[in-house]
């Protein structure tokens, strides 16, 4: 059972659920992992302060030319879709933020003068975290752009899960390539949204990535009772289920900014979580989208 | 001197667009005869590295100086390969003729370094 938690607006409460969520559940240590995939600004380790043991680099190959070698023909830069290969003057520039991995310039260099060579982005780390379950986040380095290939290692260092693993995917905001990688392959899709016009404008982009893979999704409203009932009336109408409601409440934003989860704050809340994942076991809760 | 100016649209009395890799139009003017060309920037509608793709076309048409109001890094570093000299507009510029006339008096500053952060995500 994986879980992805995602939002579309940045800032809506996606941590605040997701390690909820984990720390709710009485599962086995073994059997649950949380993966922080928001790798441009994991902050998840303040609420499950997980001891980290295993870390490694996240590489991608980007391509080297050897300039002696090289007869300037330009088939690189042609074939480069992201232009991050241009021959300019006598020389060929690389430009290592741009380059998406793909390997065609390397593959269509007549002169064999391009070789590949790794680029490290970001780190993985990964161990348990104070509950015991285990814990992976990626981190990617400050000045990079490109966080898709963090999430993606991300995953599969956490590896393949099976049925009775339980995994909770806090995914990156926004609703661009790391989000769909992070979210891509969950069996339910958790979107915290906000009663504000900007959180519904953004909850619309969220479910057309959630409908691109038909997900069954549940809406999250955090911060309830700011007065704009557009989430509220645009939910009803598209028959989505609103399984829970966070609201706009100042001992929930001391207790986070303390580093404190949700059930830590008001006890309540775990068994909250613990019924939603209930019934998102039994698809009791959530709604296919688009909806049949 | 050949020069080109980034520009929003197709004539030498067009405003000027203040940005390189996505301006609409780059314009190629001899500053001598003010006869000019104008070219789409293949840069605008791409989807990533369009200051690369800009620079690259740019390359091709092979100017003494390359005139706009900002040069991100990439931008940058492809004309300096290409030893194209790039100079940023004044305040004193709006359309295409009057940047002609602050580059020949001498009064716009050439750049060396990049003007501005990338601006390119994943």
């Amino acid at each position: 059972m994986i879980i992805a938690v995602a939002s579309g607006k940045g800032g809506t409460g996606k941590t605040t659920v997701a390690t909820s969520l984990a720390r709710s559940l009485d599962v086995q240590g073994a059997s649950l992992l949380f993966l922080d995939a928001d790798v441009e600004a994991p902050n998840s380790h303040l609420f499950l302060k997980p001891e980290i043991e295993h870390t490694r680099d996240v590489g991608v190959r980007i391509p080297e030319v050897n300039q002696e070698i090289c007869s300037l023909c330009g088939k690189c830069a042609e074939v480069c879709q992201y232009h991050a290969i241009a021959v300019l003057g006598k020389k060929v520039l690389v430009f290592p933020q741009l380059c998406h991995s793909c390997g065609s310039c390397t593959l269509m260099c007549p002169e064999g003068a391009i070789s590949e060579k790794q680029n490290v982005i970001g780190v993985l780390e990964h161990g348990p975290a104070q509950d015991g379950f285990r814990y992976f986040r990626g981190v990617m380095n400050v000045g990079e752009p490109m966080a898709l290939p963090i999430v993606r290692l991300l995953k599969q260092w956490a590896g393949e899960s099976d049925e009775s693993q339980v995994v909770v995917i806090d995914a990156p905001p926004g609703t661009s390539c790391p989000m769909v990688e992070a979210v891509c392959g969950a069996d339910f899709l958790l979107l915290v949204t906000e009663p504000t016009p900007f959180g519904l404008h953004d909850l619309k982009l969220a479910l057309q990535i959630a409908a691109k893979f038909t997900i069954p999704v549940g809406v999250i409203i955090n911060r309830d009772g700011l007065g704009y009932q557009g989430v509220d009336e645009f939910c009803a109408e598209a028959g989505l289920s609103i399984i829970i409601r966070i609201p706009f409440d100042r001992s929930i934003a001391e207790g986070t900014a303390r580093g404190r989860t949700l059930l830590d704050i008001y006890p309540s809340y775990k068994t909250a979580f613990q019924n939603l994942f209930k019934e998102i076991s039994n698809y009791g809760v959530g709604s296919r989208w688009p909806r049949p | 001197m050949k020069i080109i100016i980034s520009a929003a649209a197709e004539s030498i009395d067009a405003e000027v667009d203040q940005r390189f890799g996505r301006s609409a139009n780059l314009i190629l003017v001899d500053t001598e005869s003010l006869d000019w060309e104008s070219f789409r920037n293949p840069g605008m509608a791409a989807s990533g590295g369009a200051g690369v793709k800009a620079a690259q076309f740019v390359a091709g048409l092979d100017p003494d100086a390359v005139i706009s109001g900002d040069f991100g890094p990439n931008a940058y570093e492809a004309l300096l390969a290409a030893d194209i000299s790039m100079y940023i507009f004044n305040e004193r510029v709006n359309t295409i003729r009057s940047v002609v006339k602050e580059f020949k008096k001498g009064d716009l500053i050439a750049v060396s370094s990049p003007t501005s952060a990338g601006k390119h995500g994943s």
